[in-house]
């Protein structure tokens, strides 16, 4: 514990700081694209299209078309392996598409969740085997960060000491990995917004989570200006009767990144987790406009809250592909601007009423 | 873990945040005059006075009976116990004469160092026996803030995991009780600068240390708005040859702190330790020009840093008086000054020489 053994040359904490940089460069946030298999059969099946390999190449193939626009609003692309190894229709690699747009490409590497036996139906996540080798070879192969996903929920004796540290130590394993492969370790410890749980108690399970996840991380001698954070927004679980506006949103999730997230993490890019496309983006501009001091990029890292209307613009037509497109293109641009703060919203919320709800009775 | 039962009403932590901001208010730090009477004997005989209590007295008399522009410079005063209960020579108490300047007073709370059995000369802090009916007493009797200070030293071998984990776990505890009695706790967890290892090394030491130390606060509950931290800068050993400049202790200090002490945080007061008064004032200042982000104020809690040369000057006389509180008046404005980044260092110092062995191999 007295003596330092760097993990990380000068040199390779600079690419580390510097891929960060670039994915949270102010505007842009992230396009989750990494839906698994099991996942786009999900996705696909609402809109009535076969799971195919090629179906899921034509929906990628649409998403990265979006023309120079998306430079301003993606700094990074997070990819799922098979999407890796595609290309477009006229033989242009996937990755190199997204690369040629001066965007960031990252890679899951998460091997999805295991169940901890002896917890009430909590689990932790699998992928530490031979990762070192996974994350060498990505970054031959053009990806330059990678995500892992952990789970936690909330319940009335959830999430347990064993969960918490589980899942932050095997976050903290795995992005000291990452760092040694010069790939930027996405952290993602996302506790669900399943439940009937209020704002209050989302924000305190998250304040102890983060304190864990970010513990785990200094015993690991991680380079924490080489990361960056993928948690969920702090929000009442979806069957609270309660509601609560964007802007007790945004004072409870940057109140509770405030006492945890140390200020040399770069950027906290939200997963939308359950939430609509226009609630993502609301929620992302509150955060954005809330009165606290922030020292970090709060930007996005969403997959269906970027994607729902582009789905359902191409339902598997060829002929809608464009169409398509564009509806992500929309998103993303909504998104960008959320990022700065400068969302207005789709016309039905005014900003200046938003702004009168900051100061709510939930004590932070 | 997963229910949250409130430490602190609203009410509380509003003015547990108002005093720590208050103490910490642009341009101000602190003035830490609690010496125990062991360590007050220390500085009195240096200047051949008699360590009396009547001595003690009249030196405290001189600092709180400064003019009250003072209260620009000095937003808190740590007394001792004995302190808290003398008055000045109109039988004025301290506590009242100092907060009719409108300057926070504080008390040290800490009983001094215990062994650690089985460690190497390691040692924790005792003073919770208690405590809570101590801070009760000490809030009706004036007090607004406590002082705690754990001490760690770098040797081949120290600081030990136990060590570090002890040290953290009484600091949360000491400030936990406190805040359950209206007192904001200054966290101390000094690491002495005994030794000759390098800033590299007291970096990554620190940076575990104050780890472990935020994530005891939070484990413990504790209320971060309503805390401040009083941690050593990071600087070499004693005994480390090479000489580094005030800019390299900035780097090395503010990115440690970035890497571990939330935003929530609203001020980081620095010990000076053995550092003389111009150098506690040039690093300081040096701090507060550098370029890394800062979110919370960083200013200074001071001892001997602020009060060598008023004792040089008061020698025990009290037909000194005057030019003794003019030495502290100036050593106050000078650390005010530093607390903005606007000290210009007169004199022989050579900015410029200094400025040349900035950019060192030392990575961060």
């Amino acid at each position: 514990m007295t003596h330092q053994y760097p993990a990380l040359t000068a040199e390779q904490k600079k690419e580390l700081s510097d891929i960060a940089l670039r994915i949270v460069a102010p505007g842009k946030g992230i396009l989750a694209a990494d839906e698994s298999v099991g996942s786009m059969a999900k996705r696909l099946n609402q809109i009535g299209v076969e799971n195919t390999e090629e179906n899921r190449r034509l929906y990628r193939q649409i998403l990265f078309s979006a023309d120079s626009r998306v430079k301003k609003c993606i700094g990074g692309v997070i990819f799922f392996h098979e999407t890796m190894y595609q290309k477009a229709d006229d033989g242009t690699p996937f990755v190199q598409m997204i690369k040629d747009k001066g965007i960031v490409v990252g890679i899951k590497v998460d091997k999805g969740v295991v169940p901890l036996a002896g917890t009430d139906g909590e689990t932790t996540t699998q992928g530490l085997d031979g990762l070192s080798e996974r994350c060498a070879q990505y970054k031959k192969d053009g990806a330059d960060f990678a995500k892992w996903r952990c789970v936690l929920k909330i319940s009335d004796n959830t999430p347990s000491a064993l969960a918490i540290m589980e899942n932050a130590n095997v976050l903290a394993r795995y992005a000291s990995i990452c760092q040694q492969n010069g790939i930027v370790p996405i952290v993602e410890p996302e506790i669900l917004p399943d439940g009937d749980h209020d704002l209050k108690r989302c924000q305190y399970v998250t304040e102890k989570v983060l304190a864990a996840v970010y513990k785990a991380l200094s015993d690991h001698h991680v380079y924490l200006e080489g990361t960056l954070l993928k948690p969920n927004m702090v929000t009442p679980g979806h069957s609270c009767p309660t509601k609560y506006s964007p802007e007790e949103i945004a004072m409870a999730t940057v109140t509770a990144l405030r006492r945890t997230v140390p200020p040399a993490v770069p950027g906290v890019t939200f997963l939308s987790g359950g939430q609509s496309e226009e609630e993502a983006s609301i929620n992302l501009n509150a955060i954005n406009t809330c009165p606290l001091m922030r020292p970090w990029a709060l930007t996005f890292s969403y997959g269906r809250a970027l994607q729902a209307s582009a789905l359902n613009a191409w339902r598997g037509q060829r002929d809608n592909a464009d169409a398509a497109t564009e509806e992500f293109v929309k998103r993303a641009e909504v998104n960008g601007l959320a990022a700065l703060g400068k969302y207005e919203g789709s016309g039905d919320d005014s900003g200046a009423a938003g702004q009168s709800l900051y100061v709510a009775n939930h004590a932070y | 873990m997963t229910h949250q039962f409130p430490a602190l009403s609203p009410e509380q932590k509003k003015a547990l945040s108002d005093i720590a901001q208050r103490i910490v208010a642009s341009g101000k730090g602190i003035l830490a005059a609690d010496e125990s009477v062991g360590t007050m004997g220390n500085r009195l005989q240096r200047i051949n006075v008699e360590n009396t209590e009547e001595n003690r007295r009249a030196f405290r008399e001189i600092l709180f009976s400064s003019d009250a522009s003072i209260n620009q410079n000095i937003g808190g005063v740590i007394l001792f116990h004995e302190t808290l209960y003398q008055k000045d020579s109109s039988g004025k108490p301290f506590p009242a004469l100092i907060k009719e300047k409108g300057i926070v007073v504080g008390i040290k709370l800490d009983k001094g160092t215990a062994p650690l059995a089985g460690t190497n000369g390691e040692t924790t802090i005792q003073g919770l026996d208690g405590l809570a009916e101590r801070c009760a007493q000490y809030k009706k009797d004036g007090a607004d803030f406590g002082k705690w200070r754990a001490v760690l030293k770098i040797t081949n071998t120290t600081p030990s995991q136990l060590a570090i984990q002890e040290n953290a776990n009484t600091l949360a505890r000491y400030a936990s009780i406190c805040q359950q009695h209206g007192l904001v706790p200054i966290v101390e967890p000094e690491i002495l600068p005994d030794g000759d290892h390098d800033l590299q090394r007291c970096q990554y030491v620190t940076e575990k240390v104050l780890a472990a130390v935020y994530k005891a606060l939070n484990d413990h509950h504790v209320y971060l708005e309503g805390t401040l931290l009083k941690p050593n800068m990071v600087t070499a050993g004693h005994s480390y040859p090479k000489k580094y400049t005030p800019q390299d202790v900035a780097v090395a200090t503010v990115t440690t702190l970035l890497r571990t002490v939330p935003a929530a945080v609203p001020g980081i007061c620095f010990l000076s330790g053995g550092q003389s008064e111009e150098e506690a004032s040039v690093n300081l200042n040096a701090m507060n020009q550098s370029p890394l982000p800062k979110p919370w104020k960083l200013t200074f809690s001071y001892g001997r840093a602020l009060q060598a040369s008023a004792l040089a000057a008061w020698v025990g006389k009290s037909e000194n008086k005057k030019a003794a509180q003019e030495a502290f008046r100036k050593r106050a404005q000078i650390n005010s000054l530093a607390c903005r980044g606007q000290y210009v260092v007169s004199g022989k110092t050579d900015t410029a020489a200094t400025q040349s062995l900035f950019t060192a191999s030392y990575t961060y």
